[in-house]
């Protein structure tokens, strides 16, 4: 009996997820066939904070850079909807992509000055950046100033004709979003840049006497982030129709509903943020009736998993059934030959 | 003589910021933990002392007595029983669970207070001026601005002259050889995570005197006294005092040229100081 060993990224687990997710994504573009209009706009809602936190996921348990400002993006990016249609008169759909690109070219700048600081300094220097655009933006009189202002009926007709349509087509962008940035994770983290990147994490300075420059993989992260999530924050806005810059630039709404999802999901992994936020909007979708003692009930369940299991639900799955449905590392399997070779 | 009174008063705004700032720097200095909830937990001793001066009938400044020991025990069991959990070289469970703590204190103030704005009366302090060359002085911020001199002043004494202070630079140091020599460090945090409350109920009571608050504000008072340590410099008291200060200058010179500006000028002086010295104006040790 000789046992044959061979290197291999793929499982029977990950190709079944795989061909149930490829269902599973048939069966929700065809939901404006099937679902009434409150359900798909609670789907809507998931897919966008699913997007935000396999973002935050990325860069806090990828790369290490814990930000509790990512509403500075969230914020940036619906506003940049606003003003881009309202002044520039551009179609939506130009105008996300447009506010994507804008928030990525903010964050340079915003990174260059925030990367001085370190670990858990850096993260209340986002939360800064983004205090810094909730009082500028409130300063700003043609976008309603404090009180913020609405998206013209216009822009609003020129997604499509109908209700139908518009509901449709807002579903569409927001299931789109979360398919782009899912997949945009999954495949920067199979590249060589997300093999530097798992490498920093584990060790930064083994990491870098290996060559790999530090500081370029984590801004490229940061940057890429920001973009995304504008991208995220302008469908947001476009379904709210309405911002303010309290709204846009809120930190619980857009940064520590994120962070509870991502704990506990499980960060680090693909899957955790996915896991996380079903666990968040089932919370919500029963104890909303609650009013505040729900958040006082979510901010518990965050610290309970953060100190008694830190690699959330999905480790302890994972630490069960040895589980990866988006394969990110290689394995090794022995396989047995059943009749000598 | 207005730009002047500006500066004034902004220097003695600087007090309260520094206040704000000292027990926040006072654990990073001695545990390395960034606590979220500071800025929560300066707003819950704000609701605990307008509690006590509601109730019991006490001048706010007496109702300390009371509030600054409730928060010093709630300080050690918050350590003991949570916080000191989360410490190691991963620095996001401390974030993390100060996070949900931040979450929690804000909607349970919401809960039992409401949203509605409150502020603790003070009788004839609030109004009470004096005049020192042709500027008149407000009694309340000069005794704010004494009481964080006063505070920082004793902080460093105790860093620096006592065997507690000299625990605390040795758990900062070192935490395996201070335990390895006798000294306990998960009681060590607790303590000085009591002295910080402490600090941070003086605080709150005064800034509950000063300005209305609702459950809601805890975040920009985080930022506030994370920015007077930054510009200050890590690891130095005496250096949060002037961060503070210069950004209670840069608050109120902002605010005289458009009132829309106060709280973005403050900003705008500190990262342009993380632009300049990113290592703050005096720092001691490096983060």
């Amino acid at each position: 009996m000789s046992a044959l060993y061979h290197v291999t990224r793929s499982s029977k687990a990950a190709q079944l997820a795989a061909v149930f997710g490829a269902i599973g994504l048939i069966f929700l573009i065809a939901a404006p066939w099937w679902a009434g209009s409150a359900m798909m706009r609670l789907l809507g809602e998931i897919f966008l904070y699913l997007a935000l936190a396999s973002l935050w996921n990325l860069m806090a348990g990828y790369a290490g850079l814990v930000s509790v400002g990512q509403q500075a993006f969230v914020g940036f990016g619906g506003y940049m909807l606003f003003a881009v249609t309202i002044a520039g008169g551009l179609s939506p759909f130009a105008a996300i992509g447009l506010a994507g690109i804008l928030g990525g070219l903010i964050a340079v700048p915003v990174a260059l000055l925030i990367f001085r600081l370190r670990g858990a300094y850096f993260a209340i220097g986002t939360w800064v950046i983004a205090e810094v655009f909730r009082l500028s933006f409130a300063q700003v009189s043609s976008l309603g100033g404090g009180s913020g202002s609405s998206l013209p009926v216009a822009v609003v007709r020129s997604l499509a004709a109908n209700k139908d349509g518009r509901e449709a087509i807002s579903y569409w962008l927001a299931l789109g979003a979360v398919v782009v940035v899912i997949a945009a994770v999954y495949l920067f983290l199979r590249s060589r840049n997300g093999l530097a990147l798992m490498a920093i994490r584990d060790n930064e300075l083994a990491a870098g006497s290996l060559g790999i420059d530090i500081w370029r993989t984590k801004f490229v992260v940061y940057i890429v982030t920001a973009a995304l999530t504008s991208m995220v924050g302008a469908l947001i806005f476009l379904q709210k129709l309405r911002i303010s810059p309290d709204a846009a630039f809120s930190v619980n709404d857009w940064t520590a509903f994120v962070i509870f999802i991502v704990v506990i999901g499980g960060i680090g992994t693909i899957e955790g943020p996915i896991i996380g936020t079903l666990v968040f909007f089932a919370l919500r979708e029963t104890l909303a009736d609650l009013g505040t003692a729900y958040l006082i009930i979510l901010g518990f369940v965050a610290i309970f998993v953060m100190l008694k299991a830190p690699k959330g639900v999905w480790g302890l799955i994972r630490a069960r059934f040895d589980l990866q449905l988006f394969p990110l590392g290689y394995r090794v399997l022995k396989r047995i030959q059943k009749k000598g070779a | 003589m207005e730009w002047l009174n500006a500066v004034v008063q902004g220097t003695l705004l600087g007090g309260l910021y520094a206040l704000f700032a000292a027990g926040l720097s006072l654990i990073f200095g001695v545990m390395r933990l960034v606590n979220i909830a500071h800025g929560d937990l300066i707003v819950l001793a704000a609701y605990l002392g307008l509690t006590v001066v509601t109730m019991l009938g006490l001048h706010p400044l007496l109702a300390l007595i009371i509030v600054v020991p409730v928060m010093a025990v709630f300080g050690y069991v918050l350590q003991r029983a949570v916080l000191n959990r989360t410490l190691g070289d991963d620095l996001l469970p401390p974030l993390l669970v100060s996070f949900g703590l931040s979450v929690i204190l804000q909607n349970g103030l919401l809960e039992i207070y409401t949203a509605d704005p409150q502020k603790i009366n003070a009788g004839a302090l609030e109004t009470a001026s004096v005049q020192v060359g042709g500027l008149s002085l407000g009694v309340l911020p000069l005794l704010t601005f004494g009481i964080a001199v006063a505070v920082i002043w004793g902080l460093q004494w105790v860093f620096y002259h006592t065997a507690l202070g000299r625990a605390f630079r040795a758990v900062s140091d070192n935490p395996d050889i201070a335990q390895l020599m006798g000294l306990n460090r998960r009681h060590i945090f607790g303590l000085a995570m009591a002295l910080a409350l402490a600090v941070t109920a003086v605080a709150g009571v005064l800034l509950g005197i000063r300005t209305s608050f609702d459950p809601s504000i805890g975040g920009a008072r985080l930022i506030f006294g994370f920015e007077a340590v930054i510009i200050g410099g890590l690891g130095n008291l005496w250096g949060t005092l002037a961060g503070g200060v210069i950004l209670g200058v840069a608050q109120t010179l902002g605010a005289k040229i458009d009132p829309g500006w106060q709280l973005l000028a403050g900003h705008i002086a500190f990262l342009v100081i993380l632009a300049v010295r990113p290592n703050g104006l005096f720092p001691r040790i490096s983060a």
